[in-house]
């Protein structure tokens, strides 16, 4: 806390910086403490890979940063630097400018952000024309061309199709020629290929790809597809229980990650790219409530190495510290037992 | 081996049986499918409906399934994957075609009759959230198959149900608690002991851990393996996960727009895949290891998959494949056994022997 009360009065290097961010949401049942304190930093042109459990809070991180949690019902504090400027402070008319301008995001689920009762072209126009003063013709053209970049067929005639008419590829596609409508410099995927089937998804990670280095944006890419992360990312956030655990280059997080629960998820996976294993190893047990959130490390019930450290894991929450350049982990194994239990007892295994 | 074949061989191989994974591996035949269709009629018309149509959701699927082992059935969306798993387990009468379960024709067999069979074959859903009654406590969820088919007295439910509880891996305490007071994980669990309450003899699992996140993914395959070994289960597991399919399954069937393209041991799927639709689809599973990423050769697929209403004509796959020629529009290829337990339907397969070609087309009453 004291670290991170120092960092505020600093101004902020990167294109992205995120500090200290927390979104509460009080309900019936008690506080919901669904991000609490996550800090990263993102430069354009580069790829950031959040992965983590259903209810991790990845989907309220990136809302929280395109502001659009409302105010009554979540408790947002912390800040979220775009560009040089602030957005946890600033007012709701301030943000919807940046949104259209500067970010954008791609939904898991296109249907549910889309209009069924406008054409995809109505839709990209207007999305277009709240930003850019031009006419409705002109704006037209842009859609087509949006079209045809994303890679659908016959643009000029599918422009005026309903998002029923396309296949979940398609709309997937409209919602990405949408989203790019404005270049955004930071563009957050949510899940973008969750719904697809895999040689939709190749299609759609591509084109991701291709378009990020067209704009030089910058990307954030959520999943819980370790797969896509390593296919798309240049550094990974693993969260857990609202927090970031372990952070890194994808390379580093892979080959040599030093958290528990992130070599829990690598364990978990059947992998092609290996042969076939014997046996998966699950993490245990199931992920934590966000209301009783554990005292200690909030993996401790479910992980094997807690008992390692005399009590402090479940007691006093592991800070989130730099291990090496990039490389931060929030675990109070100490470093020399993590590489051990990560090159005797994982590894092998994997 | 077929399983470690690194090139493809044509004579049958004699030591095929070493290996209980492969196809040729013990155990009497316990499920055979053969032509199965399913057409599902398009009708127009609010009052006098008439037919305009079919989607022909299963087109004509053959395959069978050795007691004790897994088939994996993969394709994309809208494939026929639960269509075929439906007709299986009878939830749905096939337009075409027939099921034979243990060497008996199950496949128009009335409901009555079906009574004692539906034990025997049992679905295991996708969906661990919508598939139980909230209202019921896990007690009368597990126990009422139990109830329903007399096959316990009352007392000895409840003693019934908790060693099931255990079997799953949930504490037997938890009889009396209800489905929101558990995990996806656990749910699927209550799911699975539903099913095994009964003691069948094939389980059709229907995208089983699709909705759970990966760490609890592989608590349940753990279990649904552990759970073959004890009780000499068959299963056949409907999934897109290509990676799941590969860790559990002894065959492997690909199916693309209600046929099947592929079937085959699944180590020789994954390793010499032939039909290029297979051949696309392995390329385009993300791997997870950055250090590769580049170096991947990928075969990127255009276009969607046609519509199942109006299926292309001979080859369902020509209008997207990167290897057809006109023969692929106007001559439907057969399946072909071109390696020991191997089958492909194409006329021109990758990673195949050299007169796979000449063979394909002799089966084709080509040449
Ligand atoms: N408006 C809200 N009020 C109360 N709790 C909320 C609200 N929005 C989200 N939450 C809770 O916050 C937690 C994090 O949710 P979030 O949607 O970020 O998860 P996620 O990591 O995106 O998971 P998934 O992989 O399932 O999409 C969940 O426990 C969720 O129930
Ligand atoms: N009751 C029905 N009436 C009409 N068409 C149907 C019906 N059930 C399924 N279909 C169609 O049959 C085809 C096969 O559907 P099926 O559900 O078997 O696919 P699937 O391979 O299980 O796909 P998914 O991976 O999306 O679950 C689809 O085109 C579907 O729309
Ligand atoms: S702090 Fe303790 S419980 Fe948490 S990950 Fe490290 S060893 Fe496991
Ligand atoms: S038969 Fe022809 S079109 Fe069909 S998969 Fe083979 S090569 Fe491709
Ligand atoms: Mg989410
Ligand atoms: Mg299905």
């Amino acid at each position: 806390m004291t670290e991170q009360d120092a960092i505020t009065v600093q101004a902020p290097r990167a294109f992205l910086e995120v500090r200290d961010l927390r979104i509460h949401f009080p309900t019936d049942d008690g506080l919901v403490k669904s991000v609490d304190g996550l800090s990263f930093s993102l430069e354009r042109g580069r790829t950031l890979g959040i992965v983590g459990e259903s209810g991790s809070g990845k989907s309220v991180t990136s809302l929280g940063l395109l502001g659009l949690h409302n105010r009554k019902n979540a408790k947002v504090s912390g800040e979220i630097w775009l560009d040089g400027q602030e957005i946890v402070g600033s007012s709701p008319e301030q943000v919807r400018r940046l949104r259209g301008r500067k970010m954008s995001m791609i939904f898991q689920d296109p249907l549910s952000s889309m209009h069924p009762f406008y054409t995809i072209g109505a839709q990209i126009i207007e999305a277009y024309r709240i930003h850019n003063d031009v006419s409705k013709q002109v704006a037209r053209k842009h859609a087509i061309d949006m079209l045809d970049r994303v890679g659908i067929p016959q643009p000029d005639k599918r422009v005026d199709d309903y998002p029923h008419q396309f296949s979940g590829g398609m709309r997937q596609r409209a919602m990405i020629a949408m989203s790019l409508s404005c270049d955004p410099e930071l563009l957050i995927a949510d899940e973008p290929t969750t719904a697809l089937d895999v040689t939709v998804q190749a299609q759609i990670l591509d084109l991701i790809r291709d378009l990020q280095k067209e704009f030089n944006s910058a990307v954030i890419i959520i999943t819980h597809d370790l797969g896509v992360v390593a296919e798309l990312s240049d550094d990974i956030l693993v969260m857990y229980g609202g927090r970031c655990v372990e952070y890194g280059e994808v390379e580093e997080l892979f080959h040599a990650p030093e958290h528990p629960y992130t070599w829990g998820l690598l364990g978990s996976m059947p992998r092609l790219d290996r042969d076939r294993s014997d046996r998966l190893m699950p993490i245990k047990g199931s992920p934590p409530s966000l209301i009783n959130v554990p005292e200690g490390c909030a993996f401790s019930p479910r992980c094997a190495f807690a008992e390692l450290n005399e009590g402090r894991s479940e007691t006093e929450r592991p800070e989130l510290r730099e291990i090496g350049p990039g490389h931060r982990v929030a675990c109070h194994l100490d470093r020399a037992d993590r590489r051990r239990l990560w090159d005797e007892e994982i590894r092998p295994k994997l | 081996m077929s399983r470690e074949a690194g090139d493809t061989v044509t004579t049958p191989d004699t030591t095929a049986t070493a290996d209980p994974r492969s196809a040729g591996g013990q155990g009497e035949v316990l499920l055979e499918v053969s032509g199965l269709r399913k057409h599902f009629p398009v009708t127009r018309g609010a009052i006098i409906k008439r037919q305009v149509g079919a989607v022909k959701a299963v087109d004509g699927v053959d395959f069978s399934v050795r007691s004790g082992q897994t088939l994996g059935l993969v394709g994309e969306s809208g494939c026929g994957k639960t269509t075929t798993g439906r007709m299986i387990t009878r939830l749905l009468e096939p337009t075409d075609g027939r099921i034979v379960f243990q060497g008996r024709d199950i496949t128009h067999v009335s409901q009555g009759t079906m009574r004692p069979l539906r034990r025997d074959i049992q679905m295991i859903f996708q969906d661990p959230y919508s598939s139980l009654n909230p209202r019921k406590t896990v007690g009368s969820i597990v126990g009422a198959p139990f109830r329903l088919q007399n096959v316990e007295t009352e007392s000895g439910v409840k003693k019934a149900v908790q060693d099931l509880l255990d079997v799953v891996g949930l504490n037997p305490e938890h009889y009396n608690r209800y489905p929101h007071e558990f995990s996806g994980g656990q749910r699927q669990r209550i799911g699975i002991a539903r099913t095994l309450a009964l003691r069948p003899k094939l389980i059709v699992a229907d995208e089983p851990v699709s909705a759970l996140d990966v760490s609890i993914q592989a608590q349940v395959v753990n279990l649904l393996e552990d759970l073959q070994d004890e009780f000499g289960l068959t299963y056949v597991v409907i999934a897109h996960d290509l990676s799941v399919v590969r860790h559990i399954s002894d065959r492997v069937g690909v199916m693309y727009l209600g046929k099947m393209v592929e079937l085959s041991d699944a180590a020789d799927l994954y390793k010499n895949p032939m039909h290029p639709y297979t051949v696309a689809l392995l390329s385009a599973v993300p791997v997870p290891d950055p250090s590769i990423r580049s170096a991947r050769e990928r075969i990127r697929l255009q276009g969607d998959v046609p519509s199942p209403l109006n299926p292309p004509p001979a080859c369902p796959f020509h209008t997207r494949c990167w290897k057809a020629q006109d023969v692929c529009g106007t001559v439907e290829p057969p399946m072909v056994e071109l390696a020991p337990g191997h089958q492909v339907a194409c006329h021109f397969p990758e990673n195949a022997p050299a007169d796979a070609e000449q063979q394909v087309a002799k089966a084709a009453g080509r040449a």
